[in-house]
């Protein structure tokens, strides 16, 4: 009986119409909640609640064996003293700006000239966009090979009059990190492109050619006309290359593992390595928060115009 | 001097210079792509030289040879072989169950008043936006104490967990989008959640799904730094981890290494050619609104 009542109770709740504006349902059955809760609860146990420990791991000493000793801030001290650390900071900001510079001017130039539709452009986008499905390690590896002493680079070098050019591009350390720059930068170009396609699509034509008309020619088009309505992807391709930026690992760890002499050392791998070869686990764990700072304004300003597109 | 002598002129004009252009871009064009291809082609080729043939011509010249000893050693020491199914099984595990939870979520959040919802939303996407270095430490450590540390379950759950965020956030927007009035009618029919979901829900999103199910299955596939965090056992290595190894143990040997490298980026390379729209719209999903 009492069933039926609370069953036909709902009913007639749901008849009346209890609904938003948007026409979202007020009543959450328990069947949602359920919904909701799993992919939540995974979540929540298995990113947000490690993250919260690696917090407090970074205020420790831990070798992983027995109980984590606190320490206070002394890895955060440490850090500042530490000549490795202090050299994957620079890095990691050469990482960045090369990175994040070269592959969006790279990405725009390319999607500028693919956009329209014309013969040929379907197979030089697949050309562009092919060595993105590649893992990084994969690339990594790619990349190694072209770079041995004897390898493609240098033979192409040297067959056109550049022999005074070839040299151990991963084994000097004055170069091995725009090596590995360079492989990163060829895999990332055709993601860039693919964003900025996208934002081109967007753009109205007809304010081009108005302003054509008006006798601007195409540079004037391009920054004052087009640019200003990649905006939104722009935002996109910033915050998402310093964020990816801070978290490169894998085609470090595949072409050089941070050598030679730490020259590619990024505090991703320098964190790793920290962690992972040498157990030291609060002193990683503090690096893990260094790089988990410089990405959180980058993080918000993501999630910042995400909520904005949401709405 | 009018208009109307001036047309003409233009006209003839136009087409000679249109096709000087088509040109130009070509001329651009075909080396930019060539020179984008050329790393590839020349794996390929290391790929499928003899050993004798690099060691004695030297890595970077064109094949003296022809031979698949590279990818026999891949295979014959049961290197690839396992890698390639523990990718497999981790990738496909991995995509279903992270589709599966998003649109759960994504449906609970989109479609009903839940306190909070777009805290949630953001929450969990923040989620996907964290560095995983700020995760690594404590995972290994947490699927140590529940007993699962060192298997491809692990693997699989952490890296759902990881990915959630990211494909909620998709759905969410993309189950918005659906018009209210779908719903409503299906509540007038009778229609109870589970069945809204299955049969409304799930159809009509599956253009994203398809779209999510490309770009996460490269994803996952290429991953590295989850599996050598979760696993220890070889054996247990998915190809992009079981590269390196491949890697530390054939040094110089570089027919090999580049026959184990082709292995473990043909099935991302496949998946990108047969779904390369959906692969691309995946891509421009979280960003271009």
């Amino acid at each position: 009986m009492t069933a039926t009542v609370g069953a036909s109770n709902r009913a007639r709740t749901a008849q009346r119409g209890v609904r938003s504006r948007r026409g979202s349902v007020r009543r959450v059955p328990p069947v949602i909640w359920a919904f909701l809760a799993i992919p939540l609860a995974t979540e929540l146990a298995l990113v947000f609640w490690p993250a919260i420990n690696s917090f407090y791991i970074s205020l420790t000493k831990w070798n992983g064996a027995g109980a984590p000793e606190f320490i206070g801030f002394k890895n955060f001290q440490n850090l500042t003293t530490d000549p490795v650390f202090l050299q994957a900071l620079v890095n990691n900001v050469f990482w960045v700006v090369g990175f994040g510079g070269a592959s969006v001017v790279i990405g725009l130039l390319l999607a500028v000239a693919l956009n329209r539709p014309r013969r040929g452009v379907g197979l030089y986008r697949s050309a562009i966009y092919l060595p993105m499905v590649f893992s990084l390690a994969v690339t990594g590896l790619f990349w190694r090979l072209l770079y041995q002493p004897n390898g493609a680079v240098n033979t192409v070098l040297g067959g056109i009059g550049l022999g005074a050019w070839e040299r151990q591009w991963l084994a000097d350390p004055a170069t091995a990190l725009v090596a590995v720059l360079v492989a990163a930068v060829w895999r990332q170009c055709g993601y860039i492109m693919v964003l900025y396609l996208a934002g081109l699509k967007g753009v109205d034509p007809t304010l081009e050619e108005a302003a054509a008309v008006d006798g601007a020619n195409k540079w004037q088009r391009f920054w004052q006309i087009v640019m200003p309505q990649l905006r939104g992807v722009n935002a996109v391709v910033f915050a998402v290359t310093v964020i990816d930026s801070l978290r490169t690992f894998d085609i470090v760890w595949a072409m050089t593992r941070g050598g030679p002499y730490n020259s590619t050392q990024l505090l991703s791998t320098y964190m790793y390595q920290t962690s992972f070869t040498t157990v030291n686990l609060g002193y990683g764990s503090a690096i893990a928060v260094v790089i988990f700072l410089l990405a959180i304004v980058f993080i918000i300003g993501y999630l910042v115009r995400a909520s904005r597109t949401e709405d | 001097m009018t208009a109307s002598t001036l047309a003409p002129a233009e006209a003839r004009q136009h087409s000679p210079r249109r096709h000087k252009r088509a040109w130009g871009f070509h001329l651009v064009m075909a080396p930019v792509s060539l020179l984008w291809i050329a790393p590839m082609v020349f794996v390929v080729f290391v790929a499928f030289r003899s050993f004798d043939d690099i060691t004695s011509n030297g890595l970077g010249s064109l094949p003296h040879s022809f031979a698949f000893d590279g990818f026999v050693t891949v295979f014959s020491d049961g290197l690839a072989g396992g890698a390639l199914l523990n990718s497999v099984i981790v990738t496909v595990f991995t995509v279903v169950f992270s589709l599966l939870l998003a649109s759960w979520a994504a449906f609970a959040l989109s479609r009903y008043e839940i306190p909070f919802r777009r805290g949630i939303l953001l929450l969990m996407l923040a989620g996907n936006l964290l560095p995983p270095q700020i995760l690594l430490i404590p995972v290994a450590r947490i699927t140590e104490s529940l007993g699962i540390s060192d298997t491809l379950f692990a693997l699989i759950v952490v890296q759902v967990a990881f990915g959630l965020g990211f494909y909620t956030f998709v759905l969410h927007g993309f189950m918005r989008s659906i018009p209210a009035e779908i719903f409503e009618a299906a509540r007038v029919d009778g229609a109870g959640e589970i069945r809204v979901y299955l049969r409304l829900v799930i159809p009509l999103t599956r253009p994203s799904l398809a779209a999510l199910a490309a770009l996460a299955t490269t994803w996952i596939w290429n991953d590295l730094i989850w599996a050598l965090t979760v696993l220890r056992t070889e054996t247990k290595f998915p190809i992009t981890a079981e590269l390196l190894n491949i890697q530390g143990g054939f040094v110089s040997q570089w027919n090999v290494v580049a026959a184990g490298a082709i292995v473990a980026a043909i099935p991302t390379a496949v998946v990108f050619f047969i779904f390369q729209k959906q692969f691309v719209s995946g891509l421009t999903l979280g960003s271009s609104k």
